[in-house]
C-alpha cells in the first residue's frame, strides 16, 4: 500500500471538511456574564491581594523581630541596666540615709 | 450609530464590560470554527471559546492595535486550542481496533483501488480525525495549520510563538510521526 498516497489522501478528506461556525444560543450572554463577574470582583481582589501582601509583610517582620531578641545574646552587665540605674539613683538618698551613722 | 472596534476596546477599557458583547457576538463563530477543529465534545469546545474570550478581556490591555483584533484573538484561540490538546493527550491511547465499519470499507476501497476511495466521504472524514487525535499536540497542530488550513510557515510561527526554524522543524517530525501512525494502522489491519 501507497502511504504517501493515504497520507494525501486523508489530508485532502480533512480539508473537505467545513469548519463548523455555530455558536450555541444566548452564547455572548454567558460570556458577558462571567466578564461583568469578573470586572466587578477585580478591585475587590486587588484590595484582598494588597491587605494579605502586607499582613504576610507584618507577619515575616514580626517573626525576624522575636528571633532577633530571642537569640541576641543577653546582657550581663548591670551598670548597663537602665531600670537599674534609675532605681539606684531614685533610691540613693534612701541608701544613704540607712548607711548614715 | 454603529461604534468601531477601536471605539468598543477602548469603551471595554474604560470600565464598560458591555461593550464586549459586540466583539464576542462578531467573532464567536470564528472561535468556535478553530476551537471545533481540535476538539470534538460540545463541552469542550464551549469551554475552550469561554476559555478565549475570558483571556482577551483579561488580557485586553495588551492589545496595542497595530494588527486588526481578528489576528489578535485567532493568535490567542489557537494557542488555547493548543494548551487544550496538551491537556487531553490520553484521547491518543486509544487503538485502531475501534475502527468503525464504513472506515474500514473506506480502507479496503483505497487498498483496492486507490481512485475509488472518495476524500468528501465521511468515513474518510472520521479515518482523518481519529489519525490526527493520534498525533502528539504539537504535530496536530502544525499539521492541522500548515496541511490542513494551508497557512504558511510564517504564519504559523506567528499563531502559535513558535520560531520559523522550530515551526519547520515540528512539522518535519510531524509529517514522520503521522506516516508512522498509518504505518501501524494498515499493518494492524493488511498485514
Amino acid at each position: 500500500m501507497k502511504l504517501a498516497e493515504l497520507q494525501q489522501k486523508l489530508t485532502a478528506a480533512a480539508r473537505c471538511e467545513t469548519p463548523d461556525e455555530r455558536v450555541p444560543y444566548a452564547f455572548e450572554k454567558r460570556i458577558i456574564a462571567l466578564v461583568a463577574e469578573r470586572a466587578s470582583s477585580s478591585g475587590r481582589v486587588l484590595w484582598i491581594r494588597g491587605a494579605l501582601r502586607a499582613a504576610l509583610t507584618c507577619v515575616a517582620f514580626a517573626l525576624v523581630c522575636g528571633a532577633v531578641s530571642f537569640f541576641a545574646p543577653a546582657v550581663k552587665d548591670n551598670n548597663n541596666d537602665l531600670s537599674q540605674d534609675f532605681e539606684n539613683t531614685l533610691l540613693a538618698s534612701v541608701d544613704q540615709s540607712d548607711t548614715a551613722p | 450609530m454603529e461604534r468601531s472596534e477601536a471605539q468598543l476596546i477602548a469603551a471595554v477599557l474604560g470600565g464598560d464590560s458591555a461593550s464586549f458583547e459586540p466583539l464576542v457576538v462578531k467573532y464567536s463563530p470564528r472561535v468556535f470554527a478553530t476551537a471545533r477543529r481540535y476538539a470534538r465534545r460540545d463541552s469542550e469546545v464551549e469551554d475552550i471559546v469561554q476559555e478565549v474570550w475570558l483571556k482577551a478581556f483579561d488580557k485586553l490591555k495588551s492589545f496595542r492595535g497595530e494588527a486588526p483584533f481578528e489576528h489578535w484573538l485567532m493568535r490567542m484561540t489557537v494557542r488555547t486550542c493548543y494548551d487544550f490538546l496538551r491537556g487531553h493527550q490520553r484521547n491518543r491511547e486509544s487503538s485502531f481496533s475501534e475502527i468503525s465499519e464504513p472506515e474500514e470499507d473506506w480502507l479496503d476501497r483505497f487498498v483496492s483501488d486507490p481512485g475509488t476511495a472518495a476524500e468528501d466521504a465521511d468515513a474518510a472524514k472520521l479515518l482523518v480525525n481519529r489519525l490526527l487525535e493520534k498525533l502528539s499536540p504539537e504535530g496536530r497542530l502544525v499539521i492541522q495549520l500548515l496541511e490542513i488550513e494551508d497557512r504558511t510557515v510564517k504564519e504559523i510561527a506567528d499563531l502559535t510563538g513558535w520560531s520559523v526554524p522550530l515551526v519547520k522543524v515540528r512539522a518535519f517530525r510531524a509529517r514522520g510521526e503521522m506516516r508512522k501512525i498509518l504505518a501501524r494502522m494498515t499493518k494492524d489491519k493488511y498485514l
